[in-house]
């Protein structure tokens, strides 16, 4: 049985690993929008008010302990990943890997991280919350730096196929769609990278809201992994196979409010003297605080754990410091250009957006604030390639988030995916008739900026992207058409702003509803059924 | 060689290749006359003169093409045998084919399977869509038809895909990014869906080459009718166009908005000479919603190019009911 954890681990994780990167990079929605790897993540679980799914990982922690932190979190795969490359990489040197060791638990700070996180995100700001949810960070790193290469490789594989005359892979754009989420998921990146390299899951208990909050509740898991007091010499086999570091080969005891269920130790202590089971002996009482290390009779000196302490705790504040203070700045620096940039001197026809628009299905601004955590699931799949991260539209709270954007594509009028897939219920599920009567914004038509009007010829780019023509072309002059706006029909999807061939100003542009409305039915003109029988000619 | 010659050239080709449109007929006549006489249950009124236009009416889409193309003289005359062909239909939106904004998936399907029975090596289909390709050939129903009517169906969305062509004979439009679909094959045929259409009040076979091309945006802003016009100078033009109404959306084209746009009228009509089947198409369209010819601008715009007549009393037209 005992031999069986680990492989079971290994295989669970690693499928669930491969399984949940390939839904964030599949573009071309392979998986389809209802792939329930993406849906039993407990954050956006707690987010989206599923409470049975939370309920289910409550009542499985303390069944089982942390095995949310080993086999379905991603970014807990990812780190195991990380820390066997670097053991290979490690492998062929002289020095020898330097191993695990127990260290102490960093409670005030993973407590600190996790009421601070908890108390913001109940206030409604999410920005920490978003950047510490392993999940969503996860997503942030595989949509914003893995996704580009995923996506080069199959035009890599697509080209070759094309040259021997096959169609089945077809080229993809790559654009870089957020600065400011490449950045902070390449600094997310490199601190996990940096802190597993060596130290294993120190990310779990130290930074992660999401494993202190496990913590809490895995103290008092009734399976766990115990020592025999009886078998075991100290030797410190089981301490230096730990990624969580919390186990005491000194004290012969295991921290289990950071332990994983990795189940790595099982299979190292060669005197068999570790087990995962139920409390048997009724002798000891677990302290809920953190775990003292009584020092045994003779042998305990404790000098060095805690001056090597500090100086991680110093790292780890300056590292989170860093990354929640930098794309802060950098957000506020776009900001300000963006500002600049969108007010040209003496421009009066003006076609930038001054409301931001969010996703149908999203209901309003507050919603989307309060639920999203910027996982990018949606950003990564939707098909019209109109939703990228926000850098300052929603403000400070709202970066990253995903807002509707009119440049790659428009918002296709049948499509449901990114409500079908949004595992927090920032964006809610709409039926396709639903989303034909929610309107996300209204169309402005400026008709200073309009071809037709400008230089006197046909266009009607814009009428034709309209799916409710709420944008129409109605008689002009000389026999040309102009466009005609009834906003109350309008769905804000954008065909029209995409299109419009105008330059430099759009003469069509959509404003966002800050919370969304429905969009009055289009009126069917009454009309006698034509019967056509000859050919006119 | 110079410039100043090889704009000469370019001009010179450009006029011989006017001659040879508006006389291929005559020429095609002359050579291929025969197959046509011998088209079983086709009354030969006029046996010597080969037909140029054929007006079908009242079948489902796959037969009146069938019909139509027998009275044609037969799709040999278009596509020969080995040849790389394209068939470029209407793909521009995501939408069922009950809803009339693309081409009819079973007249695709037909025209695909002709060609291979004429003996071409490969069929290749595609359209630069407005909606997300993906979306649209899928739900257009014409994926799935060409493919099981063995075509293969290229993507149209990188501009990698397009090669800069010069139109010598273009007022508005000198050059134009063509997809290499059109450039590669051999001959290509072309099957826009008969609507109407907010920018240019009709879509139809001249208006269907804005599928070809990758820079859309650049019609718009310099006179829409005209760069139509241009666009069909192109040196290799299309050798069929077969437009499809058997659906024809009459309103709030060319996306429309519901059934009520559509129109249920079972026609077809199929000609080398696309100035000609646009106005028959476009004179057939007027029964069911006003449209006066000189609405369409780039018709006339295309004739004044030597593009094709608009004059149908000069040409062989036939018009079957079925």
């Amino acid at each position: 049985m005992k031999n069986l954890l680990k492989p079971l681990r290994v295989i669970i994780s690693v499928v669930l690993f491969v399984a949940i990167s390939f839904y964030f990079l599949d573009f071309a929605n392979i998986t389809g929008p209802h792939f329930w790897v993406g849906k039993v993540q407990l954050l956006p679980a707690l987010l989206a008010g599923s409470f049975t799914l939370v309920g289910i990982w409550i009542v499985l922690t303390l069944i089982f302990g942390r095995i949310y932190c080993s086999t379905i979190c991603p970014i807990g795969t990812l780190q195991d990943v990380i820390n066997r490359i670097s053991v290979w990489f490690n492998k062929g040197k002289k020095r020898r890997r330097k191993h695990f060791s127990y260290s102490r638990p960093k409670n005030i700070l993973r407590y600190i991280v996790l009421a601070f996180t908890a108390a913001t995100s109940l206030f409604g700001f999410q920005l920490f919350l978003l950047l510490l949810d392993p999940y969503s960070a996860f997503g942030r790193i595989m949509v914003n730096l893995f996704k580009p290469i995923y996506m080069f490789g199959n035009n890599v594989l697509a080209g070759m196929l094309t040259g021997m005359g096959s169609y089945t892979l077809y080229q993809v754009d790559i654009v870089l769609q957020s600065l400011l989420a490449f950045c902070i998921a390449l600094i997310t990146f490199g601190v996990i990278a940096l802190m597993s390299w060596k130290n294993g899951r120190t990310w779990c208990n130290t930074i992660c809201p999401v494993g202190a909050f496990l913590s809490l509740l895995s103290r008092f898991s009734l399976l766990r992994i115990r020592v025999d007091r009886e078998k075991c010499n100290r030797c410190g086999s089981c301490a230096h196979s730990c990624k969580a570091s919390c186990i005491s080969s000194v004290a012969k005891k295991v921290d289990v409010s950071r332990c994983v269920d990795c189940f790595n130790c099982l299979e190292k202590c060669p005197r068999g003297a570790l087990y995962y089971g139920f409390h048997l002996e009724k002798k000891k009482k677990h302290s809920l605080g953190s775990l003292k290390v009584t020092p045994p009779k003779s042998s305990y000196i404790p000098t060095k754990d805690e001056l090597t302490d500090q100086g991680k705790r110093q790292f780890l504040v300056t590292a989170f410091t860093t990354a929640v203070a930098i794309p802060t700045l950098l957000a506020q620096d776009k900001k300000k250009a963006w500002n600049a940039l969108s007010q040209p001197a003496g421009s009066r026809i003006d076609d930038h957006r001054k409301v931001p628009i969010t996703p149908p299905g999203s209901e309003s601004r507050a919603n989307l604030l309060a639920h999203c955590t910027a996982c990018h699931l949606c950003v990564s799949k939707c098909p019209s390639h109109v939703l990228k991260p926000a850098l300052m539209e929603y403000g400070l709270a709202g970066i990253m988030q995903p807002t509707v954007s009119f440049e790659k594509g428009f918002c296709n009028f049948d499509c449901t995916l990114c409500g079908e897939l949004c595992p927090t219920g920032a964006i809610r599920p709409l039926t396709v008739e639903r989303k034909h009567l929610t309107q996300t914004g209204k169309v402005v038509f400026v008709e200073e900026n309009c071809i037709v009007y400008k230089k006197g010829t046909n266009c009607g780019a814009c009428s034709e992207h309209c799916p409710t023509q709420a944008i129409a072309m109605v008689p002009y002059k000389d026999g040309l058409t102009i466009p005609k706006v009834d906003t109350n029909i309008c769905v804000g999807c954008g065909g029209c702003e995409y299109v419009c061939p105008s330059k430099p100003f759009r003469a069509v542009h959509v404003e966002g509803n800050v919370v969304h409305r429905a969009a009055k039915p289009f009126v069917e003109r009454r009309e006698k059924a034509v019967k056509v029988d000859e050919f006119g000619f | 060689m110079e410039r100043r010659d090889f704009l000469k050239a370019v001009a010179v080709t450009g006029v011989a290749l006017t001659l040879k449109t508006e006389g291929s007929m005559d020429i095609m006549a002359q050579t291929l006359g025969l197959p046509s006489e011998a088209v079983p249950g086709e009354p030969s009124e006029a046996p010597a003169r080969q037909v140029d236009l054929v007006a079908v009416m009242g079948g489902e889409a796959d037969a009146m093409f069938r019909k139509g193309i027998q009275t044609l003289g037969g799709i040999k005359r278009f596509v020969k045998k080995g040849q790389k062909v394209c068939v470029k239909p209407n793909i521009g939106w995501d939408k069922i084919p009950e809803y009339a904004g693309n081409t009819n998936p079973k007249l695709v399907a037909e025209i695909i399977k002709e060609c291979y029975a004429a003996g071409a090596s490969e069929v290749v289909v595609f359209d630069h869509s407005c909606d997300d390709w993906r979306k649209c050939y899928v739900n257009s129903g014409i994926e799935a038809a060409a493919k099981a009517a063995g075509a293969k169906l290229l993507p149209p969305d990188q501009e990698s895909y397009y090669r800069t062509v010069s139109l010598p004979r273009g007022k508005s439009l000198k050059s134009a990014k063509i997809h290499s679909a059109i450039l590669d094959c051999d001959v290509w045929i072309n099957v826009p869906i008969l609507k109407n259409h907010g920018g240019t009040n009709l879509t139809i076979s001249m208006k269907n080459h804005m599928g070809i091309v990758w820079d859309r945006g650049y019609f718009h802003q310099h006179d829409l009718q005209q760069c139509i016009a241009d666009v069909c100078t192109l040196k290799k033009p299309a050798v069929l166009n077969v437009v499809d109404a058997y659906r024809v959306m009459k309103t709030n084209g060319p996306r429309g908005r519901s059934m009520g746009d559509v129109v249920l009228s079972k026609a077809l009509f199929i000609s080398h000479d696309i100035v000609a089947v646009d106005t028959a198409a476009a004179k057939f369209f007027n029964q069911i919603r006003t449209m006066p010819l000189d609405s369409v601008g780039h018709i006339e715009n295309a004739e004044k190019l030597g593009i094709g007549t608009m004059d149908l009393a000069k040409l062989n037209v036939k018009r079957i009911k079925m």
